[in-house]
């Protein structure tokens, strides 16, 4: 389903991405993980299509996203490292966009919305606009929204920062649910290694823009001597902690705080 | 067709519900129909042009529209901050179409906005000499909230923080309101300020508002008519390649 061979992105002298190469195969759970700055909102921004990639060649369903970006974005849903919902926006009109925006015919976008709200337990604040809508509430929404259009993947970039333990169970209990009934592909990045551990069918670590280590958690685990995923982790990518530069949207964000009302 | 109409919807939607943004953008044209159209009234008669308020409320109208249609351009910060410009760039549909559907969603806001502040214009006391030349009236604040939405989407393209925000405001447009004409009248003043007030394409949204509604005209209406579209045109395309060229 996701074909990635030797895959490499640049910006100047850095190498954000250097020759990285894996397969995910349809129905499969697959987890990036990596230290900040490894690599993985870049990886995903490439197959994603929001990014052109250096060298290499990336595959989605038999597609390539370079030159067939449109049929690519029908094929995947995805939620960002961020919120991406329209705040002054209800619940049930940020979907509708969604489904306007892909195409979906009103009728079948009426009913799978439905479908969604009633499953992520959204359906009775469907008329609410979103921004009185808590953290794991927008969360829900978002990955509702990308399963609108049925796609055949699913990307996840970190979907359960900032939640609460209860919340982030809940959201990987769905999304397996989802993987299971609709045979959806998943790719995930996630911090949380026990989330990993128990969701992932297989992992790719990356750090430093290269793949370190491919395997199902317990090869991984097997292969370092590790009791857990955390500790191979560590194992594989040493224990410095990595810095990274605030970009301008971090600095619009902090600037959208302090002009935020207290609710 | 679709995705025009449900970004358009979507403009509205937000406007029509943030009722404390409308009031707040009503107080700045308020202020200035009252504090100069009543303040210069007298000089302005006793040099020989006639009723000032009759004279300025065009350049409000105007002035109005410049201020919403710009604001809305700025609105992309708004949305590359909550988020939502990516849930757009991802989506498979052309990026024009999406600009498109922004633009006509923020000129429809300003010409909303435009048409409360003529409705305030008549309540301070403004008469249009030519009531049949209403339907000409709003063929010209279209084609300045256009123009504008044009410029602001071409600016929030590229900006990416509030400051760039602020020089914007200070260094584009407040002197493309100041130098439009909409204060004064562009008769007889110097030459310097009449060449940039030529260049500047609010001046001719002001002077066909003007034609129109008091019957006055600096440029003619016709030429008005003919730069404000050229203008946009050329904006729009601007605007549709600043925006294919976001990266987020």
């Amino acid at each position: 389903m996701i074909r990635v061979e030797h895959l490499t992105k640049t910006y100047g002298e850095i190498h954000a991405v250097r020759d990285i190469s894996f397969d995910v195969p349809a129905g499969e759970i697959f987890a990036f993980l990596g230290p900040n700055g490894a690599g993985k909102t870049t990886t995903i921004k490439m197959l994603t299509t929001l990014l052109r990639p250096t060298s290499g060649k990336v595959e989605i369903d038999g597609l390539d996203p370079v030159t067939h970006n449109d049929a690519v974005r029908k094929r995947f849903g995805i939620v960002f490292q961020d919120p991406s919902l329209d705040d002054e926006l209800t619940a049930a009109e940020n979907l509708d966009i969604h489904g306007a925006l892909y195409g979906v015919p009103k009728r079948v976008r009426t009913e799978r919305s439905e479908m969604l709200l009633r499953l992520f337990e959204l359906w009775e604040r469907r008329n609410d606009a979103v921004k009185k809508f808590s953290g794991g509430m927008r969360r829900r929404l978002e990955i509702a929204r990308a399963m609108l259009h049925t796609p055949k993947i699913l990307f996840l970039d970190e979907p359960t920062l900032g939640l609460d333990p209860q919340t982030r169970n809940q959201l990987w209990t769905h999304v397996k649910k989802l993987n299971e009934e609709e045979g959806m592909t998943v790719f995930l990045t996630t911090h949380y290694m026990e989330e990993a551990d128990r969701v992932a069918h297989r992992i790719a670590i990356i750090d430093h823009g290269t793949i370190v280590a491919l395997g199902t958690p317990a090869e991984l685990k097997k292969q370092t001597n590790s009791e857990t995923l955390e500790q191979a982790f560590l194992a594989l990518t040493g224990s410095t902690v990595r810095e990274e530069g605030a970009d301008s949207n971090d600095q619009l964000r902090n600037m959208a705080k302090m002009f935020r009302r207290p609710r | 067709m679709t995705t025009i109409y449900i970004l358009w919807l979507r403009q509205i939607k937000r406007y029509v519900r943030s009722r404390a943004r409308i009031v707040a953008s009503l107080g700045q044209p308020l202020l200035f129909l009252l504090a100069l159209g009543f303040g210069f009234g007298p000089v302005f008669q006793k040099a020989g042009q006639g009723n000032y308020l009759q004279f300025l409320a065009p350049g409000v109208i105007a002035m109005t529209i410049l201020f919403t249609s710009i604001f809305s351009g700025i609105e992309l910060l708004f949305d590359r901050q909550f988020g939502f410009l990516k849930e757009m760039l991802v989506a498979p549909v052309p990026r024009l179409l999406i600009m498109i559907g922004r633009t006509l969603g923020g000129a429809t806001v300003a010409l909303m906005q435009g048409m409360i502040v003529i409705a305030i214009c008549l309540l301070a006391g403004f008469r249009p000499t030519n009531y049949s030349a209403i339907p000409l009236a709003i063929l010209f604040m279209i084609l300045i909230a256009i123009v504008f939405t044009a410029l602001g989407t071409a600016i929030g393209s590229v900006l990416n923080d509030m400051q760039g925000f602020q020089m914007i405001m200070n260094f584009l447009v407040m002197p493309i309101f100041f130098l439009s004409g909409a204060l004064f009248p562009l008769t007889g003043i110097p030459l310097a300020l009449q060449i940039i007030a030529g260049a500047n394409p609010l001046s001719y949204g002001v002077d066909g508002l003007r034609a129109a509604l008091i019957g006055v005209s600096h440029f003619g209406a016709l030429t008005d008519i003919a730069v404000l579209c050229g203008v946009s045109i050329v904006l729009l395309y601007f605007g549709a390649r600043q925006f294919s060229r976001i990266q987020i």
